[in-house]
């Protein structure tokens, strides 16, 4: 039998369900992802726009580039290395931070900015469900500006090395002794480690911060925070205790003691400008608790949210 | 199958209820006019309908329950809210495409030549345009759906009478084709009259009239009466009368068309005058007509 030229709508209707079912899936995601990016360009310009600033900064001290390296010929290996990645780390730290704040402004909004403006109600009629849309604007702090970070630093860096290299090379000091000191394979390595081990411990902040956002009806930034100072506050002078405060702190900067060992084998500290390849610990952090239980409490905070846009109507 | 079916719907906020026990039956093909008040609980009835708000009671729509199947049902009902749901952010172009990618029946060249009949231009923001404008953006992604009910909640609001005409005309005469439905709320019911299949009166949650247009226009008449008649008129028991330029206005429902003719002018009379017939005649609803 011919189904193609059978014009029943029903049995049209059957041969698309099969077929494009997966198709089906990713669809309404990847267009809810492209969406959360026309509405929210801070979200690739924040980081860029730092990117572009912190190379001005580095091209003005490109200025003092020979005299530095004069400098840095009397200096012992461990800290030639740790003053020739500097730059390269502060670029990266700075455009990190820049997707944090991003990452985190971003979550209070997710899903309040929708209710505010009253477009929920253009979103909901058409047949995207709850869930792709939770989870595409969940994907924008957990996949899309980990990813932007990452390719943004690494381009940078690599930009610097070959600006360091040119004035090095026509000022007449040549940058061969520059290429094998600078160890930049491996300092990127540890960054992107460094990129992917925050995000990932950081993902139940930004799964409570998008539920918050789902929740209040204003100041969502005050009502993300101010209840876990309250119950920190309130344990500290009840019970002089502060677990709880511990426990926020913990999931603030907890990653770093488990992804990296801040000593030495030789008990000497490390510099946190260059952390060689030695001394990232994923199977530590991959292995410790608060990374699961993390990870838990954020899948736990994102359903709460998909639950919640359920009920969800105009503000 | 109806195309709607609910059976004592209710809904309750705090303490006010919203919908009373609404029973409804929409078939296929019709254009159903839902009129009431403010606060009637007309935007409940589509929201429950729509899988906005959770309800109690039995409601199917196009055989789904819409609470748990909102974004399947949404593959083939539409929704016009009123004109300031298109988010303020998108380009018209932005709007094409993301309907384009997340809508399974969205035919983007029949958008395209909607649009085309229009002064929107593809990279304008919808902050950018007037409010009749958007709403002739919204129109034209939603007639570019291939659906099988568009539901249209006070969709010409705030727009001049030259956009709400156009509206309308351009909904009957390029999307509706007798197997598609549509059902719609609005203040302006005069302008709809001629659209409508049929018609639903609703106040404080409840049903009070549902009837076709045909039923409509043979039971109800309207008799402007000879003042020297005005005794005989009223022995027959209108179920209205008003003053209009000192002559008297009197509303029928199942009178004898001869009979009337005999005392005045008889007339089918509009749906709001019936509305305010209808809505006054109940006791304790003296919130007024919102037509």
């Amino acid at each position: 039998m011919n189904t193609q030229s059978n014009a029943v709508p029903e049995s049209h209707f059957d041969s698309q369900v099969s077929a494009p079912a997966v198709l089906s899936a990713t669809r309404p995601m990847y267009w809810s992802v492209r969406r959360e990016l026309w509405e929210n360009r801070s979200i690739y310009i924040a980081p860029l726009a730092v990117a572009a600033v912190a190379m001005v900064g580095f091209l003005v001290s490109l200025i003092h580039l020979s005299r530095n390296m004069r400098i840095l010929a009397t200096l012992d290996e461990a800290h030639q290395l740790v003053m020739l990645a500097m730059p390269y780390s502060h670029v990266a730290w700075m455009i990190m931070l820049t997707a944090l704040l991003v990452g985190i402004f971003y979550s209070l909004d997710a899903l309040h900015s929708e209710r505010r403006d009253r477009s929920i109600l253009f979103w909901k009629s058409l047949p995207v469900s709850d869930l792709t849309t939770v989870l595409s604007k969940a994907s924008i702090p957990l996949v899309i500006l980990p990813l932007l970070v990452s390719v943004t630093f690494l381009a940078v860096q690599w930009i610097m090395l070959l600006l360091t290299s040119a004035v090095l090379i026509s000022s007449g000091v040549g940058a061969a002794t520059f290429w094998s000191q600078l160890p930049l394979f491996q300092m990127q390595l540890g960054m992107l480690y460094g990129v992917a081990v925050l995000t990932l411990w950081w993902a139940p902040i930004y799964a409570w911060l998008m539920l918050v956002s789902g929740w209040v009806r204003r100041a969502a930034f005050l009502w993300a925070v101010l209840p876990l100072l309250a119950i920190s506050a309130v344990e500290k002078i009840a019970f002089h205790t502060s677990f709880f405060g511990s426990l926020l702190l913990s999931r603030l900067i907890g990653f770093a003691p488990n992804a990296f060992a801040f000593k030495m084998p030789d008990g000497a500290p490390i510099d946190p400008h260059f952390i060689p390849l030695s001394q990232l610990t994923p199977g530590r952090f991959l292995s410790s608790p608060g990374l699961w239980v993390g990870l838990l409490v954020a899948a736990a905070f994102l359903a709460a949210a998909v639950r919640l846009r359920h009920y969800r109507e105009p503000l | 199958m109806a195309c709607i079916e609910a059976r004592g719907l209710r809904k309750a906020f705090g303490t006010t209820i919203a919908l009373d026990g609404i029973d409804l039956r929409v078939e296929e093909g019709r254009i159903l006019g839902l009129i009431g008040p403010n606060g009637a609980g007309k935007t409940t009835v589509f929201n429950s309908i729509l899988g906005l708000t959770a309800y109690q009671g039995e409601l199917k729509v196009l055989g789904r329950d819409p609470w748990t199947d909102r974004d399947l049902l949404m593959r083939d009902v539409c929704f016009i809210a009123d004109v300031a749901v298109l988010p303020r952010w998108m380009r018209v172009s932005q709007a094409l495409d993301y309907v384009a990618g997340v809508h399974p029946r969205f035919d983007r060249a029949k958008a395209e030549g909607f649009l085309a009949r229009t002064n929107i231009k593809r990279t304008s923001k919808v902050r950018e345009l007037s409010k009749g404008m958007i709403a002739q953006l919204h129109l034209a992604l939603v007639m570019a759906i291939d659906a099988k009910l568009l539901i249209l909640d006070e969709p010409t609001l705030g727009l001049d009478i030259l956009y709400r005409k156009q509206f309308y005309d351009s909904l009957l005469n390029d999307y509706y084709d007798r197997t598609r439905t549509i059902v719609v709320t609005t203040h302006q019911v005069e302008e709809i009259q001629n659209v409508l299949t049929d018609v639903m009166f609703i106040n404080a949650g409840r049903i009070v009239l549902s009837c076709s247009m045909e039923e409509f226009e043979s039971r109800y008449l309207e008799l402007m009466v000879h003042s020297e008649l005005l005794a005989a008129a009223r022995a027959l028991k209108p179920i209205h009368e008003r003053q209009v330029l000192g002559r008297s206005i009197m509303l029928f429902d199942r009178a004898d068309r001869q009979q009337l003719a005999a005392l005045g002018d008889v007339r089918t009379p509009s749906i709001a005058d019936l509305f305010v017939a209808v809505l006054g005649n109940q006791s304790g609803t003296s919130q007024g007509a919102g037509v």
